[in-house]
C-alpha cells in the first residue's frame, strides 16, 4: 500500500471519528452556553489540551519544523515567541476574562462601556483576525495536499480547500463549542504522540546526543556554524538594520498577540471557574512548550537526515519527509510508509481543528455581538441568536473557501503573523485597559481597536510583503513604502496610544461599572456558571 | 444566570480593605513579572538580531549560547507559570473566596 492511500485512510478515520463526536455534541447542544462555550463544562486539563489543539496550527507543526530544517536556528527563535506569549494570557487575561465575560471577547469590553460601538469594533476585529488566520490555514491545506498526497492538479487543490471548508462548517454548525473542543482535544493528542514518536526515533539514532545531531544538521545544511545561530531567515545581515528591527517587530507581535486572539480568548469560557481557566492555561503552556521542544529536534533532524535537496522551498515537507526517512532507517520501507502516512494525517487533523476554532470564534462574535446586540439591540431570543450563529458559520466558511480558492496561488503565509499583529495592536490594548484602567471608556476602546487594526493592516499593505519583492503577494508591482514586513513595532504602540488618547479626550466613564468589573474579575462574584454535565 | 447586584455593593467592596489587599497582592506580583519576562524575551530577540557573534559562542560540543538562551526562555516560562499558580492558590484564592462569600451574603 502506498503512503498516500494509508494517509487517506487514517485521515478518513479521523474525519469519521470527529463527525461521530460532532453528532454526539449536536445532541447535547441546546442552549447558547452550550453552543458558544461548551456548557462551560470542560475540565482544566481538557481545555488545556484543546488550547494546544486550537493553537498549534499546521504553520506551527510543519512550518516551524520546516524553517528550522531550511534556515536552522531562526525557526527555534520563531517558536519561542509563541510560547512566552502564554504568560501574558496566564498572568493578565485568562482568569479575569473568565470571571467577567460570557461568550465573546466583546463581552468584557461592553461590560462598562456603551455596548453598540464597542461590540461593533470588537466584532469587526474578531472577524478580520479570524479570516486572515483562516485564509492562511486553508491555502496551506491546498498546498499540503499536493506535497503529502501527490495531488498536484489545480482541481485537486481546490477540492481539498472545499473539503476542509465543508468539514469545518459541519463541526461548528452542528457541534458548536462542544464538538470543536473535542476535535481539538483529539487532534492535540494525535499531534503530540506523532511528534514525540518521531523525536524519540531521531534522538535515539543519535544516542540522545543533541550536540551530535546539531553538528550533523549544520554540516548537511552546508551553512556550518551559521546554521546554529540566528540570522539565516529573520533579519539577515544582507537586510541590514531594518531587517533586524523587523525581527524585533515580529517578536513583539508574537509575544503580545496570543492574548488578543479571539479564538484563543473564547477557550477560557469553556471551563466552570477562573481556577480551571488558570489550570487550563498551565496545561496549555506545558503542552505547547514541550511541542516546540519536539519541533526543535524534528527541524534539525530533517536538516541532518533528509537534507536540503529534498525539502520543498516552503519547508512544509520537512517533518513528513523526516518521518519517512527515520522510519525507513529503523524499520525498513514499510515503517517509512506508515510513519509518513501518520504524520500526513496528523497534519490534516491539525488544520481541521484550527480552522474549526477560527470559524466558531468569528461566527459567535457575529451572532452575539453584531446581530444580537448591535443590529437587534438585545431584542432577540436565544433561539434566534443561535440560528444566526449557525448561518454565520456557514457564510463565513463559504467566504473563507471562496477567498482561499482565489488566493491559493498567492503567498499568504504572512497572514498568520498579520493576525497576531492585529490582535496585539487592537485587541490587547482594549482588553488590558478595560480590565485594569479605571478611567478607560467607550471612545478609548473604539480608538484602540480600530487604531491598532487599521495601522497594522495599512503598514502591511505598504510593506514588501504585499509588493515590491520576489516573495510578495503581488511581485510584479511595487508600491511599498517601508522596508518592514512586520508592523508590530509601530502598530502596537499606536494601538495603545489610540486607546489612551481616545480615553482622555472623552469625558465619559462609569466608575461604578468599573468597580463591578474589577470586583467581579478578581473575586469571581457573579461569574457565569457551568450549565451542563 | 448572573445575579444582579446593586452597584453600590461593588463600590463598597472595591474600596474595602480586604479587596484592596487582594488587588495589591495580584497586581504587585503580576505586573512586575510581566515587565520582567517581556524584558527577558526582548533581550533574547535583540541579542538574536544584533549580537550574533556572542550568540554563536560555543559552550560545549555544538551547543552554543543561542541554543542555551533559547532553552532558558522555555525554562523561565515554565517556572513563572508554576510560580504564578503557587502564588495564586496561596495568596489570592483564599482572599477571593472570602470576598465572594461576603458579596453573595450581602446580596441575599
Amino acid at each position: 500500500m502506498s503512503h498516500e492511500t494509508l494517509s487517506t485512510i487514517l485521515f478518513l478515520l479521523f474525519v469519521a471519528g470527529t463527525l461521530a463526536i460532532t453528532f454526539w455534541a449536536s445532541r447535547h447542544t441546546r442552549s447558547a452556553t452550550d453552543f458558544y462555550a461548551g456548557g462551560r463544562s470542560f475540565s482544566g486539563v481538557q481545555n488545556g489540551l484543546a488550547i494546544g489543539g486550537d493553537y498549534m496550527s499546521a504553520a506551527s507543526f510543519l512550518g516551524i519544523a520546516g524553517i528550522i530544517a531550511l534556515s536552522g536556528y531562526d525557526g527555534f527563535l520563531y517558536s519561542i515567541g509563541f510560547l512566552v506569549a502564554w504568560l501574558v494570557a496566564l498572568l493578565l487575561v485568562a482568569e479575569l476574562m473568565r470571571n467577567s465575560g460570557k461568550y465573546t471577547m466583546a463581552d468584557v469590553l461592553a461590560f462598562r462601556m456603551s455596548p453598540r460601538p464597542v461590540r461593533t469594533a470588537a466584532g469587526v476585529s474578531t472577524i478580520v483576525v479570524s479570516i486572515f488566520y483562516l485564509l492562511a490555514q486553508m491555502v496551506g491545506a491546498g498546498a499540503l495536499v499536493g506535497l503529502l498526497l501527490g495531488v498536484t492538479s489545480q482541481a485537486g487543490k481546490i477540492w481539498t480547500i472545499i473539503g476542509v471548508g465543508l468539514l469545518m462548517i459541519v463541526y461548528v454548525v452542528f457541534g458548536g463549542m462542544k464538538g470543536t473542543t473535542w476535535v481539538q482535544i483529539v487532534k492535540a493528542v494525535m499531534l503530540m504522540t506523532g511528534a514525540a514518536l518521531i523525536t524519540l526515533l531521531v534522538l535515539g539514532k543519535y544516542g540522545f546526543n543533541l550536540s551530535g545531531l546539531l553538528g550533523d544538521a549544520a554540516t548537511q545544511s552546508g551553512k556550518g556554524a551559521k546554521f546554529l545561530i540566528p540570522g539565516l531567515k529573520y533579519g539577515t545581515e544582507a537586510q541590514g538594520t531594518w531587517g533586524k528591527i523587523d525581527l524585533i517587530s515580529l517578536g513583539l507581535a508574537l509575544v503580545l498577540g496570543t492574548a488578543g486572539l479571539p479564538h484563543i480568548l473564547i477557550r477560557f469560557y469553556t471551563v466552570p471557574t477562573a481556577r480551571e481557566a488558570r489550570k487550563s492555561v498551565l496545561w496549555g503552556i506545558g503542552i505547547i512548550g514541550v511541542f516546540y521542544l519536539l519541533t526543535l529536534v524534528l527541524g534539525f533532524g530533517a536538516a541532518a537526515l533528509v537534507g536540503h535537496g529534498k525539502i520543498d522551498k516552503s519547508g512544509n515537507t520537512a517533518a513528513p519527509l523526516l518521518a519517512d526517512e527515520i522510519g525507513r532507517q529503523i524499520f525498513g520501507d514499510v515503517g517509512g510508509t506508515i510513519l509518513l502516512a501518520v504524520i500526513a494525517a496528523v497534519a490534516f487533523a491539525t488544520i481541521l481543528a484550527v480552522v474549526a476554532g477560527l470559524t466558531l470564534a468569528s461566527s459567535s462574535s457575529f451572532a452575539h455581538d453584531l446581530y444580537a446586540h448591535v443590529f437587534k439591540r438585545g431584542q432577540v431570543t436565544e433561539g434566534q441568536e443561535l440560528v444566526v450563529a449557525r448561518i454565520a458559520a456557514f457564510v463565513i466558511g463559504a467566504v473563507a473557501i471562496a477567498l482561499s480558492v482565489f488566493a491559493q496561488s498567492l503567498n499568504v503565509a504572512f497572514l498568520v503573523s498579520l493576525a497576531f499583529a492585529v490582535a496585539a495592536s487592537g485587541n490587547l490594548p482594549a482588553i488590558l485597559y478595560s480590565l485594569f484602567w479605571r478611567r478607560f471608556n467607550t471612545a478609548g476602546a473604539v480608538a484602540a481597536i480600530y487604531g491598532g487594526l487599521v495601522s497594522a493592516v495599512v503598514l502591511v499593505i505598504f510593506s514588501p510583503v504585499v509588493s515590491g519583492a520576489e516573495t510578495s503577494v503581488f511581485p510584479d508591482v511595487d508600491f511599498h513604502l517601508l522596508p518592514l514586513s512586520n508592523p508590530g513595532i509601530f502598530s502596537i504602540p499606536i494601538g495603545f496610544l489610540c486607546g489612551y488618547l481616545g480615553t482622555v479626550l472623552s469625558k465619559e466613564y462609569n466608575a461604578s461599572k468599573y468597580a463591578e468589573i474589577e470586583v467581579r474579575s478578581l473575586t469571581g462574584v457573579g461569574a457565569e456558571k457551568a450549565t451542563s454535565l | 444566570m448572573t445575579v444582579q447586584h446593586d452597584s453600590s455593593v461593588y463600590e463598597q467592596i472595591q474600596s474595602g480593605e480586604q479587596f484592596q489587599e487582594l488587588r495589591r497582592r495580584y497586581r504587585s506580583w503580576a505586573f512586575p513579572m510581566t515587565v520582567a519576562f517581556l524584558a527577558w524575551y526582548l533581550l533574547y530577540v535583540v541579542l538574536s538580531g544584533f549580537a550574533r557573534g556572542f550568540m554563536g559562542t560555543k559552550l560545549f560540543g555544538n551547543i552554543n549560547v543561542a541554543l542555551v538562551f533559547g532553552i532558558l526562555q522555555f525554562v523561565s516560562t515554565f517556572l513563572i507559570a508554576w510560580a504564578y499558580s503557587r502564588h495564586a492558590s496561596a495568596k489570592l484564592d483564599p482572599l477571593a473566596d472570602e470576598l465572594r462569600h461576603d458579596v453573595e451574603e450581602r446580596a441575599q
